[in-house]
């Protein structure tokens, strides 16, 4: 059954995604989704009923250690990344409140 | 001899002998670099003072003694999504198109242990999410074989320098055939080792559970060396394992006789280029004339490992991806309205059309809803795949395949239909999801004179049975004509 992407949904996706599409980018976006998807049902033909699924190929256990600082300060370095700054620190929008 | 036609083994070995110096290889490489970027442009950065400095420092070292290593003084490159301490490190998209990491991947830092010399960093598609190197923020790559047509992908940077003779090596990173389909592409050996073997720390992350570090080289001694260099346990990366064995140089021996390699039938079928089905064949042919005992075998499930790849790649890479959020470092857009605003702008303006169909994709089938019927029917899927692989190994040591279903594709032929893009993967993708090992090797060429890769895939931590069947493989080939390119270099 050939999947229909709605308007509603490509708005979530893009709200979860982070993505903010032109007008031309969201029919194209639709269109590659909807085709992805028809082309990925394919799995429905197999019968996976009762199969774990498998997020890691061999046991990955936590790996504990003690929590020691190993590595310098770095925040010259670091900031000297950053987008926007002020002294030692990052600038960002204001995020709560007014 | 001439530089130009050194194995990566023997420049450093007349570099230990103090015949040939240090900043002499390096020199000739930058030479060469100088005369084919404008054809090819495999690298987004080419540091040239650091590799002169670094020279130098590796030349001390092995006059004092301090370095002996048998890969000590050979001018490598990285592909641009491995961090390097000071140098820009892009993953070839403008979100990254400034960023200088403060720390270097472990195994970069292991290759500098080994005495190479970091030339510069190698274009790729962006967030290594392509098979064609065209989705470069940073323009595309062209095949060095022939310039109208791509290097393969998403490590296309890497295996057109070596292939034209910009560098010994390079190192690239695998999540779906990213290594071993632009070797195949290119007329190099490449290989992805089982996942954990290299510490994927400081590797910028696209699919987590999928993603492998390894070599691209000019033969199958080159590359095995640099993966014994780069190959270690790393408490850095929870995923890296401790392996029982990290000796892979000791299976060059080219003893095949009794390895029973298997061939899977349903490889071999529609959609595979008669003329890449021929060459892949007659490799086949040469193991058995080496003693390995050859024969058939249905596989299964071929057809459902791209959408399981896909929805799990795409689901891992909309997860990972979310870091790029223009607060911390990279790209931010210059107007905004608020937090959220600022995000959206920042990464709508910073990725490419590629880099957003799979995020959109991937955030769709994480979404509630959606889970169960896309996520975990792939995670299933993968199950099964293994599954199948496990009953192959029961049976073989090797198993032998084509690497891609083609040649190297005409530059802007592939990313108008995604889909279609997707099924060159056909052949690499479920060594990816099963975590096993696979190289690709250099074994003929087409009518258009574009090089052909065979691929050898063993079981997870059974490196030695691959690099066994490759190396036996490649000594009963023999010696094959130099990429154009590469002998121009001289």
């Amino acid at each position: 059954m050939a999947n229909v992407i709605d308007d509603d949904t490509l708005e979530y996706v893009g709200i979860l995604a982070k993505l903010e599409l032109s007008e031309d980018e969201r029919e194209d976006a639709r269109h590659d989704m909807e085709k992805m998807l028809d082309y990925i049902d394919k799995l429905n033909e197999l019968d996976t009923e009762g199969v774990e699924p498998m997020s890691h190929i061999f046991p990955i256990n936590n790996v504990f250690r003690e929590d020691e600082v190993t590595n310098g300060d770095g925040h010259v370095e670091t900031l000297a990344n950053a987008p926007a700054r002020k002294d030692d620190t990052f600038v960002v929008p204001k995020t709560i409140g007014d | 001899m001439e530089l130009t036609d050194m194995t990566a083994l023997e420049l450093s070995e007349k570099i230990r002998g103090r015949e040939i110096s240090v900043k002499d290889a390096v020199t000739h490489c930058l030479a060469n670099i100088e005369k084919s970027e404008d054809k090819i442009n495999a690298f987004i950065t080419i540091d040239k003072e650091g590799a002169l400095k670094e020279a130098e420092r590796v030349q001390e070292a092995i006059d004092d003694g301090s370095l002996t290593g048998l890969l000590a003084g050979v001018p490598v490159a990285v592909k641009d999504n491995m961090c390097t301490e000071g140098i820009k490190t892009t993953c070839a998209s403008a979100i990254l198109e400034n960023f200088v990491p403060q720390y270097t991947s472990e195994a970069v830092l292991n290759l500098k242990k080994a005495g190479c010399v970091i030339l510069g960093k190698t274009n790729m598609d962006e967030f290594a999410m392509g098979s064609t190197t065209e989705t470069s923020h940073f323009g595309v790559t062209k095949n060095p074989w022939n310039t109208d047509h791509v290097p393969g992908g998403s490590s296309g940077g890497s295996a057109a320098c070596v292939a034209a003779g910009e560098v010994f090596m390079a190192l690239g990173s695998d999540t779906g055939g990213s290594i071993r389909q632009p070797a195949s592409f290119c007329g190099v050996t490449g290989i992805k080792p089982t996942y954990g073997t290299v510490s994927r720390y400081g590797l910028i992350a696209y699919g987590s559970s999928l993603d492998q570090i390894g070599p691209l080289a000019n033969n199958v001694s080159d590359a095995v060396h640099m993966l014994q260099a780069i190959a270690s346990h790393d408490i850095k990366d929870s995923t890296s394992v401790k392996r029982d064995n990290y000796d892979f140089i000791s299976a060059l021996n080219g003893d095949v006789k009794g390895l029973r390699v298997g061939i899977p039938k349903d490889y071999f079928t529609d959609g595979l280029d008669s003329e890449v089905k021929q060459s892949v064949l007659d490799a086949a042919e040469k193991l058995k004339e080496q003693g390995a005992e050859v024969s058939e075998f249905d596989l299964s499930l071929t057809e459902y490992a791209i959408p399981a790849y896909y929805v799990i790649a795409c689901a891992e890479a909309s997860s990972n991806l979310a870091r790029f959020d223009g607060v911390k470092y990279g790209h931010r857009a210059a107007e905004y309205e608020g937090l959220h605003n600022m995000y959206k702008k920042t990464r709508s303006e910073g990725f490419g059309a590629e880099v957003k169909r799979r995020i959109m994709l991937g955030s769709f089938v994480l979404s509630s809803g959606y889970y169960d019927a896309y996520y975990l029917k792939a995670l299933r899927t993968k199950a099964l795949i293994k599954k199948a692989f496990d009953r192959a190994f029961e049976s073989y040591d090797v198993i032998l395949a084509p690497a891609a279903p083609t040649t190297a594709m005409k530059l802007g032929e592939s990313l108008s239909d995604p889909i279609q893009m997707y099924l060159g993967d056909i052949y690499t993708i479920s060594v990816n999801l099963c975590g096993l090992p696979g190289m690709s090797v250099p074994c003929g060429k087409d009518s258009k004179g574009l090089p052909i890769g065979v691929q050898f895939i063993s079981d997870i931590f059974r490196e030695d049975n691959m690099i066994k069947a490759g190396y036996a493989y490649e000594r009963a080939r023999g010696e094959i004509e130099a990429c154009p390119m590469r002998k121009a270099g001289e």
